[in-house]
């Protein structure tokens, strides 16, 4: 028999038993959303829209009718999440979904990255706050065998690793606190009067890293300008979004999700601004998304969660490629 | 002046930050879900040898280093200045005491060597693993004392001091390993 080396780039980079666990894991959450009484759905990956982050680029291509005209038809992107879909499913009446689908991100390419990944979504209409992170919690103390999460809000858990208020805090303390925890110099352009950037930096490098490892941990309550497509409410305002965290890696992110148009419509144009001052061209707004807040989504939450970090956690990998058969670079 | 941009970082990558020549000797990405990517670095100065830590925000752009390895011939040295010159067009370059950092302790007339230069000046200089050198003084050994494990301090042709088991004598040839500094064996 010829002598295989196992870097021969045709090969897994994950082993048959991780390929094996992997398979568990997945039937787990579908098993546990059937006794939840939800519906598992599928949504297009290849869509007309997406919904605008300033952070996330999504991968496009030209949907041509003949290969020798293949620059010409219209422009279609590969999903960055299924919420599109999914929210326009809860429009249309459906209560309670959930999909295991792929989603594709530009240049997330690393140890804990992979351009394309799996993701889980669902969404509840009707949940309460208490419900919907309940059920999170549920899930992944099931799958990882773990206690409950414990549920912290972000301006203490921050208050409490970084010794500053996140709400308050101006760019200056902030960058003071980062050379305070030796988090390192910034370098190229960070800008001095935007504490958005440097709140990010702590809360990856400082916060995060020591996140969820007695039990997972639900950071509730996100600064505003980080609220996404979640609901704010109270004075000062807060954004009704949570993120779980397992031994310091991010796996899930939940919103109540947001209805009214008139503030999807500013959102999605505030985020087309930020990504012109990051230097990448904005997005065309997502007409059929806007339409069906116009037509009334159902108060709900959602959540998505990374299905390969949470493999990855179950079986302690350190890596994606451990629980991948052909991460992205080797696709 | 070419640039790299934060999506092609990676380990080996030499850059340029405050006029000064860095290779990228670790690199994490970074990347909340909902924010911007964070490019973690680690960055070794190629002039004075340090070791720095940068992080950079997804989508920034940075200077390469115009940084070349040259084979050279170790030629003199004049006082506090060493002459090389270049195997391939013999142009001469001249490296300080200061820039020379250990590499002067190993080094004599005539040995080919690794110069760095960084804008087309020499900015380092790397001498061979392996480097034979004569000993110019020892103290007299203990007769029969013949363990390896009892050592002494001896002077090198070069000037430098260097330690060595206590059978090495004044006249020996030494091999030894410049990336540690330290003895291999005696040479016959």
């Amino acid at each position: 028999m010829a002598s295989i080396s196992p870097d021969d780039p045709w090969r897994p980079t994950a082993s048959w038993e991780a390929l094996c666990h992997r398979a568990q894991v997945l039937r787990q959450l579908r098993e546990f959303f059937y006794r939840e009484g939800f519906v598992e759905v599928e949504t297009p990956l290849l869509c007309r829209e997406v919904v605008v982050e300033a952070h996330l680029d999504p991968l496009s291509l030209t949907l041509f009718a003949h290969p020798s005209r293949a620059d010409q038809g219209p422009r279609y992107f590969l999903q960055c999440s299924p919420e599109l879909g999914m929210k326009r499913l809860l429009a249309a009446g459906a209560k309670a979904i959930f999909q295991i689908t792929r989603a594709f991100r530009a240049g997330e390419q690393g140890p804990w990255h992979n351009v394309e990944f799996t993701m889980l979504e669902w969404y509840r209409a009707g949940d309460t706050q208490e419900q919907a992170l309940g059920r999170l919690s549920r899930l992944v103390a099931q799958v990882l065998h773990t206690p409950g999460a414990q549920v912290v809000s972000y301006r203490e858990v921050f208050r409490h690793h970084v010794g500053v208020n996140p709400w308050h805090a101006s760019a200056g303390e902030l960058r003071q606190a980062v050379r305070r925890l030796g988090l390192g110099e910034p370098a190229g352009h960070w800008p001095e009067d935007d504490p958005e950037p440097w709140r990010q930096w702590l809360f990856a490098q400082a916060v995060q890293p020591r996140l969820g490892w007695e039990r997972p941990v639900i950071v509730f309550g996100f600064p505003p300008s980080e609220a996404a497509l979640a609901q704010l409410c109270g004075n000062p305002p807060v954004a009704q979004r949570f993120e779980l965290f397992v031994q310091g890696v991010e796996l899930a992110n939940g919103y109540h999700e947001l209805t009214d148009p008139e503030e999807l419509r500013r959102r999605l144009e505030q985020e087309n601004h930020k990504r012109r001052r990051l230097g990448k061209p904005p997005l065309p707004l997502p007409q059929k998304f806007l339409a069906l807040h116009q037509a009334g989504l159902p108060d709900s939450w959602g959540v998505a969660l990374g299905v390969d970090r949470l493999v990855a956690l179950s079986c302690q990998a350190q890596r994606l490629e451990e629980v991948i058969a052909f991460p992205t670079p080797r696709a | 002046m070419a640039t790299y941009h934060t999506s092609e970082f990676r380990k080996g990558l030499k850059i340029q930050l405050d006029g000064e020549p860095y290779l990228m000797i670790e690199c994490n990405f970074v990347k909340p879900g909902k924010g911007n990517a964070l490019y973690k670095c680690k960055l070794r100065n190629l002039i004075r040898n340090t070791v720095i830590d940068r992080t950079w925000r997804g989508g920034e752009t940075v200077e390469a280093a115009d940084v070349e390895e040259v084979r050279a011939q170790y030629l003199y040295r004049q006082s506090d200045k060493f002459v090389f010159m270049d195997l391939k067009n013999y142009e001469e370059y001249e490296l300080s005491k200061d820039q020379m950092d250990d590499a002067w302790k190993f080094l004599k007339e005539g040995m080919e060597c690794t110069l760095l230069l960084f804008n087309g000046q020499p900015i380092s200089v790397t001498p061979p693993n392996h480097v034979v050198l004569e000993v110019t003084y020892a103290e007299p050994g203990v007769r029969g004392d013949t363990a390896t494990n009892v050592t002494k301090t001896v002077e090198l042709e070069t000037g430098a001091q260097i330690t060595c088991p206590a059978f090495v004598e004044k006249g020996d040839k030494i091999k030894i390993d410049t990336r540690t500094g330290r003895y291999i064996e005696r040479v016959k």
